[in-house]
């Protein structure tokens, strides 16, 4: 693999992270991380998204007149989107029935219209794809992570399984929305005192 | 290829390119998914009826009877009526409505119940769908209505989540009326012969 590819796979990750970097994709980022799986599966059925609309607008890009790529990238992310919500409901009804609400919401991400904007329709289809699955995979962690943490401070448990007893009082605030913007202060604040080191 | 020049034309040929390739893509996935989606909701529904009645023999889905709203599952085993899934629901939950499955033995007793949709606070409300609550309602006979504690039932009340509580036994306590009236109150000496013939039922098995 060529060093420029592995560079855009990896960007997502740290660097340009979309979640604590970019701060883009914020409205999901706060809705659906009062758990671990929920962030965890959020973050599956983007990066799937995002990977597909980054390669059909990359490949494309010539065919979309600038004065209406908007529009035609709407159109194709809410095509993808809805082609995993009917795959997903016929195939897999139980992830549905756990991450349904969240499926339709992916068309608001703007991770996704930001990425078609800033990275696919400038470049060719294999990095699109790489930035695609990179920028996923970062939301997806960020998500996970974060999820874990409201769900541990918050339910006294990570993916479902208990960690504390049953009587355990826990910080309730932190799977109500407040705590959603609590988390997400300190992760920006704890990656940019990380990267602000280097 | 050189990026096409945005002139009307250009804009109107490439927008209704994309959307009819992106329609032909999505009629496609609807035609090939329509069949095991109407699959999976009734298997989904099928099962919640299994889990909240006793083991039956009919097919209650291609029963069913819509009554005041509710949607109701006779299950019959060799004939003999041996109770009912109600699908139920409440309007008086914290965030929006949710739905139940709850099933009822001849005489009105709950066998089980089971949350179907819901959209509660995570970590709240949504602990109804835990056995610590729910189980408090298996082999329950309604006196008159469930009520909380708080409003001096016996039922004991997810704490901090009253309100979900509540509307868990609205659901309930509505179900139970139509219930009562629509089968159980029909004929009141089978339903003592048929509790009794689910019992010779459950021990053949």
């Amino acid at each position: 693999m060529k060093m420029s590819n592995i560079k855009h796979l990896i960007n997502g990750l740290w660097k340009e992270n979309p979640t604590l970097v970019l701060v883009l994709g914020t409205c999901p980022t706060l809705a659906v991380t009062t758990a671990a799986m929920n962030g965890l599966g959020m973050g599956a059925a983007t990066t799937f998204v995002l990977v597909f609309s980054n390669l059909f607008i990359a490949l494309l890009k010539n065919l979309i007149p600038d004065k209406v790529r908007i529009a035609a990238f709407v159109v194709i992310i809410a095509s993808f989107v809805t082609i995993v919500d009917l795959v997903m409901k016929a195939f897999t009804p139980a992830l549905y029935a756990a991450l349904g609400v969240f499926i339709p919401l992916i068309v608001v991400n703007c991770i996704i219209l930001g990425r078609a904007e800033a990275f696919a329709q400038k470049n060719k289809a294999i990095p699109a794809i790489l930035d695609g699955i990179g920028m996923g995979i970062g939301f997806t962690l960020a998500l996970t992570i974060m999820g874990s943490v409201r769900e541990l401070l918050g339910n006294g448990s990570i993916f479902d399984i208990k960690l504390v007893s049953e009587s355990t009082k826990t910080i309730l605030i932190f799977i109500l929305p407040p705590g959603a913007f609590f988390t997400y202060g300190y992760f920006i604040a704890i990656k940019n005192r990380l990267s602000a080191n280097k | 290829m050189a990026k096409l020049e945005s002139n009307l034309k250009n804009m109107v040929l490439s927008l209704v390119f994309i959307s009819m390739g992106m329609s032909a893509a999505l009629g496609y996935v609807y035609l090939l998914t329509k069949e095991p989606i109407e699959k999976a909701n009734k298997e989904k529904e099928v099962s919640a009826v299994k889990m909240v009645l006793p083991a039956f023999d009919n097919d209650p889905v291609k029963e069913m009877k819509v009554i005041d709203g509710l949607t109701f599952y006779p299950a019959t085993k060799g004939g003999q009526f041996i109770g009912c899934a109600v699908n139920t629901f409440t309007d008086k939950a914290f965030s929006g409505t949710f739905t139940l499955m709850v099933g009822f033995l001849p005489d009105g007793t709950i066998n089980k119940s089971v949350v179907l949709d819901q959209k509660e606070t995570p970590g709240l409300g949504t602990k109804m769908k835990e056995p610590k609550f729910y189980s408090q309602f298996e082999n329950k006979k309604i006196e008159g209505e469930l009520k909380v504690k708080k409003d001096g039932g016996e039922v004991d009340a997810i704490s901090a989540a009253t309100i979900s509580s509540r509307a868990y036994c609205d659901a309930l306590n509505k179900a139970y009326k139509l219930f009562m009236k629509e089968f159980a109150a029909k004929d009141k000496t089978v339903v003592a012969d048929t509790a009794a013939a689910v019992q010779t039922n459950v021990t053949n098995n």
